[in-house]
This record gives structure tokens, sequence and C-alpha cells, in this order.
């Protein structure tokens, strides 16, 4: 069973936000950047699968840029056999990205191909499906629970107040939701073996991006901060401002 | 045609995620000084459905109903938008950022090669250009993205928008539909979860959210109350806590790595506000937190709080509100 994992170097999730001065991009200074924690419950499903299926080949593949290397070297010390960089900027929506995934997808064998369902800077959650569409390949969405067995897929993917069952023939496209496995860590020793693992990099040329930035910026702070009372004696007073200031009851 | 609105329905019943996703859409045409034109896509009978749209501001329906298009069926709706796409050349196309429109939007946008804003807040046109304002960073920025090309498609995130009645013809035309069996590559099914009668955070009008100050998910039938006595359109919402707890299902995590949730009213129980939290319902119109410990970050996000025990504030909470409702 070969497969491709598509991950993404990304912020960590308890920045604080800071514009840079051009008013359109974050300020990255000070910034420690992660694996996508989407793209590690990918890599951990993958990695997963292959074992099970006691054969195959895991490649991670990220479009990015050098720095990406260490975000790849992050997944072959969990258990990846080798790593592909696609040399480019990220577009600013997902199609441009996810031509160029889907080009160096096309000229690989494989059997699935998994991603996160969101990264959690741009939360575009339209990578998986864009590359499904442009390769003619089916796809599962936010999945929670995946099953594969001789070339067989079904899926459960999360929809408003129930699931869906997703069915298909592999080759095929899953995007991981939590809940989905547990992670695991990279080891001591697969940390020192992933150095030695391969990891090719590809110049991809330009990436078209459809969408433009026009601003960046943070959301108005709330001013909040009006306690209206203590105990269960506050409630009336809290139930007449909800009617006539916020007009929400 | 000016903005083509693609309207969800689930077992042949709009979702009201598309009369938010109709209205945006009749919002941008009157902008753009132009017509909204709303697509169904349904089973044998979805017709009847046209009518709502027309009271929520489509001039047209087109109507494409099918057996195969009676559920959700990834490669035939992308197919058969695709081409309606093609045919008509909208400026702008609106899905709803539900889990039906973020898995579809983006196999339309690679179809026809178009560039897709999703989860938007703000769908609007300036200087002769579309653009659209989205969270990012969950919801720690707000991105303002001009789109280069026609058409723009967009899809608007749940709430963003309140449905409007805004009537007009909501003329029908049925389109045929063709389906190439070649692209058929998945089988969709929808397994009901337990009826739970509450709507799912994303979509709900009022949140009730526990934290772990409600210590133990035995103490839930308090939050349940209090959503009783709100009404049927409130949810139930949790804190990680609580959910890495196993006292409630993930589905109603809120917050970065929960949903993202923006209701008209958002209570905060026993929540103290850690930053992954406000990211997730930090754009509720109104919070109202109620914390014993005054002390809390919940109380510099919240416009109303309350400081006390949840176990006294709330039963009174829903009490008053049941009182508030029978005198109308
Ligand atoms: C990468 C990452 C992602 C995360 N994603 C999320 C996320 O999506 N959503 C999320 O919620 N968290 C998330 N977290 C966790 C977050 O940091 C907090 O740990 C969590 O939100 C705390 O939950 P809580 O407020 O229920 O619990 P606590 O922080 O323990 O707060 C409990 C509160 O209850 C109050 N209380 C206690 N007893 C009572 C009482 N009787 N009456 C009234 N009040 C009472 C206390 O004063 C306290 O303020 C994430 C963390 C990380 C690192
Ligand atoms: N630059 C990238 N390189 C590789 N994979 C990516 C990239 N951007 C997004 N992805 C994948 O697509 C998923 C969804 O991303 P997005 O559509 O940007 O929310 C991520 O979880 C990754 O698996």
């Amino acid at each position: 069973m070969n497969i491709i994992v598509c991950v993404k170097r990304v912020p960590d999730s308890e920045i604080r936000v800071a514009i840079a001065d051009d008013g359109k991009t974050l300020d990255s200074q000070g910034i420690k950047y992660v694996l996508n924690p989407y793209d590690e419950f990918a890599v951990e499903e993958a990695l997963k699968l292959r074992e099970t299926a006691g054969e195959g080949d895991v490649t991670v593949m990220t479009l990015g840029s050098d720095d990406a290397k260490e975000t790849l070297r992050t997944t072959l010390a969990m258990g990846a056999d080798q790593a592909v960089l696609l040399k480019g900027e990220p577009s600013v929506d997902g199609l441009g990205t996810a031509e160029k995934l889907a080009e160096a997808i096309r000229d690989r064998e494989c059997d699935l191909v998994l991603f996160g369902k969101q990264a959690i800077d741009d939360d575009n959650l339209q990578v998986p499906a864009m590359v499904a569409e442009l390769l003619g390949l089916p796809c599962a969405t936010v999945v929670v629970e995946l099953e594969v067995s001789d070339g067989k897929l079904e899926a459960k993917r999360e929809i408003e107040g129930a699931h869906e069952l997703v069915r298909f023939e592999l080759p095929g496209v899953v995007a991981a939701q939590k809940g989905l496995n547990e992670p695991r860590y990279a080891s001591l020793k697969g940390i020192m073996q992933a150095k030695k693992k391969p990891l090719e990099e590809v110049d991809v040329g330009t990436v078209e991006s459809r969408l433009e930035v026009l601003e960046l910026k943070k959301p108005e702070e709330r001013s909040g901060g009006v306690i209206v009372g203590e105990g269960p004696d506050a409630v009336p007073t809290l139930l007449q401002k909800l009617r006539e200031e916020a007009k929400v009851l | 045609m000016s903005v083509l609105v693609i309207a969800e329905q689930r077992n042949g019943a709009l979702r009201e995620a598309a009369l938010e996703a109709m209205t945006a859409g009749r919002e941008l045409a009157d902008a753009l000084d132009g017509e909204c034109t709303a697509v169904l896509l349904g089973g044998p009978g979805i017709e009847d459905e046209a009518e709502a749209l027309g009271r929520h501001g489509a001039d047209n329906v087109l109507v494409a109903s099918d057996d195969a298009l009676a559920g959700y069926a990834p490669e035939s709706y992308t197919e058969v938008l695709g081409r309606l796409i093609e045919e008509r050349g909208p400026k702008a196309v609106v899905f709803a950022a539900s889990a039906l429109g973020k898995d579809l939007a983006p196999r339309v946008a690679a179809r026809i090669g178009a560039g897709l804003a999703s989860d938007v807040t703000e769908l609007g046109s300036q200087d002769g250009g579309l653009y659209a304002v989205r969270p990012v960073y969950a919801g720690k920025a707000l991105l303002r993205v001009g789109f280069k090309d026609s058409p723009a498609l967009a899809s608007i995130r749940p709430r963003a928008y309140s449905a409007q009645e805004n009537p007009r013809d909501g003329q029908v035309e049925k389109v045929d539909v063709e389906l190439d069996p070649e692209r058929k590559r998945s089988e969709v099914r929808v397994e009901e979860g337990e009826k739970k009668g509450r709507p799912d955070v994303a979509e709900a009008e009022a949140i009730v959210s526990g934290g772990r100050g409600m210590q133990g998910p035995e103490n839930w039938n308090l939050l349940e109350d209090l959503a009783e006595a709100l009404g049927p359109k409130t949810g139930l919402g949790a804190s990680r806590a609580v959910v890495d707890a196993g006292w409630r299902p993930h589905s109603e995590q809120v917050g970065q790595t929960g949903k993202v949730v923006s209701p008209p009213l958002y209570i905060a129980i026993g929540i103290s506000g850690a930053i992954q939290h406000l990211a997730g319902m930090r754009t509720a119109r109104c919070i109202v937190a109620i914390n014993k410990d005054p002390e809390a970050p919940i109380f510099k996000v919240a416009d109303y709080g309350i400081v006390g025990d949840a176990f006294e504030i709330v039963p009174r909470l829903s009490e008053e509100i049941k009182k508030l409702r029978s005198e109308g």
C-alpha cells in the first residue's frame, strides 16, 4: 500500500497574532511553526495503514519554502519513509496549491492520498477536495473513522447532527478530522533515522493565486467586562439587559 | 445572471444555511444591480422548495431534480453545477459553508478553475471588483481578499448572515440532468445520529455551553433545561476540557480544535475562557458568562457576566426565561 500524505507548516495554534507592516501578512517574528495539527492525524493514519498492510511506502509532500523541510523531517521522524518538498509559495486560495500537489501526485504511484481536513493558518478547507477533483479521484473530507480492505475504503465523515458514510474503491483521497486516531510522538530513534531518509526537492515554478490579499487585520476587541451582579439574584438584571440592550431574547 | 446561490437541502427540505446564503447572494446581486438565481439540486418533488427561495430573494430558481441527486452525491453535484456555471456565466457563486458546502465548493472551484473564498462573513463589491472577508488563524485575524477573475466563488459561514425575507418572483426553470456514469466514483449514505433534537452548534441561534465548572456529565440536565427554555434553535456547546474528559461528544466542542461559532447569543457556563476557546466563539453577537471566579478571562470578552455558582444561577435563569416566555 503506497500512501502520499500532504502536510503543511503552520504557525503554532497558541500564537498571538500580530500583523506585519504591509497590513497584509502575519508578523512572523518570534513565531513558532509546527506541523499542521490535522496533518498529524493524516500521517498517523498512513503509518497505521502501512503497518496493517505489512508493506508499502509512506511519502510526505509539502508545497512550501525551505523552512518546511523541518516539518517534513518531523513526519519522517514519526515514521514516514520519504519526503518531497515542492518549492513554492502556497496560494491565497486552495486551488493554486492543489494544482501543484496534484501534478506531483499524478507522477507517482499511490493507492491513497491523505490530508488534514484544514490548515490552521488559512483555514481554507479546500485543498483535499480540489486535489481529488483535479486527479479525478473519489474523496471523503472531515473523516473521523476509516476502514480500508481489499482495495475498498469506507470513511465516516462528520456532518451537522449526523454522519455520512462514504464508500469508494482505491485509489482515492481522504482528509482527516480530529478523532480519527491518536498521533504518535517521534521516538529518539525515529529522529536519528529521519536524518538519513530521502528528502527530494522539486522546483514547481509560480503558484497561481485566484485571490489576492487586500488586508489582514485583527478583529475588533470585544469591550466586554460588564459584571451585572453576583449569584442568582443577578438573573433578573441580566435578562432585562439581554432583552432591552442586546435584544437577543 | 449575476449571482448564483447553491440552495442546500437535506431529505428534501431546505436548510437554514440555504436561506442565509440566499440572503448574502441577494445583497450582492443588489450591489451589482443584477439578478439573483438559486439552484436547487434534489430528488423528484424538490421544486416545492422553490417558493421559500423566491420569498428570500431569488428572481429565478433553477431546479435539477433526479433520483441521483436526492442525497448528497459529490461527483454528480459537482458535474451539474460545473456545467450550469459554465453555461450561465454568473459573476459570483454563493455556497453555504456547511458540511456539504465545505465539501462541494472546492470540488466545483477545481472543476471550473475558479477562486474560492471559504467561510466568508462578508461578501461585497467595491471598485468594480468582488471581495470577501473571512476569519483566519482560528478567528484571531480577518482576511480581506479580492477575486481576480469571474466567477467568484464563496461559501458563507453559518449565522454570519441572518435569513431575510425579500420576496421576488422565484420563477422556476427546470434544467436537464445529464450525468456521466463514469464520473460517479463514490457512494454516500447518511447515517442519522440519535435524534438529539438540538441543532448543531455551528448552526444554532443560541448556544448554552458548559465547561469543567459543571463538574460532571450528570449535571448537563441543568444546561439542557436552559436550552429548552431558550427554544428549539438553541444548541449545546462544550469546552475541550469537557470533551477530553468524555463528558460530551466532540461534535459539541467549541474552539480552535472544535467548531467556530457566531450565534446571536452564547452563554458560557463554568468555562474559564482560554484563548483556544475564545477563538471559537468570540464572534458571537452577545456573550454571557457565568463563573464563580471573578478573575476568569471569559469575563474580559463577555458582554454580561454573573459571578457565582452555576448550580444556583442556571436553574434560576431557566426558570425566569420560562416565565418571560409564558408572558409572551
Ligand atoms: C492546541 C490546543 C487546542 C485547544 N483547543 C481548544 C478548543 O477547541 N476548545 C476549548 O474549549 N479549549 C481548547 N483548548 C484547551 C484550553 O486551553 C483550555 O484548557 C480549556 O478551554 C479549558 O476548559 P474549561 O474552561 O472548561 O476548564 P477550566 O479552565 O478548568 O475552567 C473551569 C472554570 O469553571 C469555573 N467554575 C468551577 N466551578 C464552578 C461553579 N460551580 N460555577 C461556576 N463556575 C465554576 C472555574 O472558575 C473555571 O473558570 C486547546 C488547547 C490547546 C493547547
Ligand atoms: N502548502 C501545502 N502543502 C501540502 N499540503 C497542503 C498545503 N496546504 C494545504 N495542504 C493540505 O491540505 C489540507 C487542507 O488545507 P487547507 O485547504 O489549506 O485548509 C491540509 O491539512 C494539508 O493536508
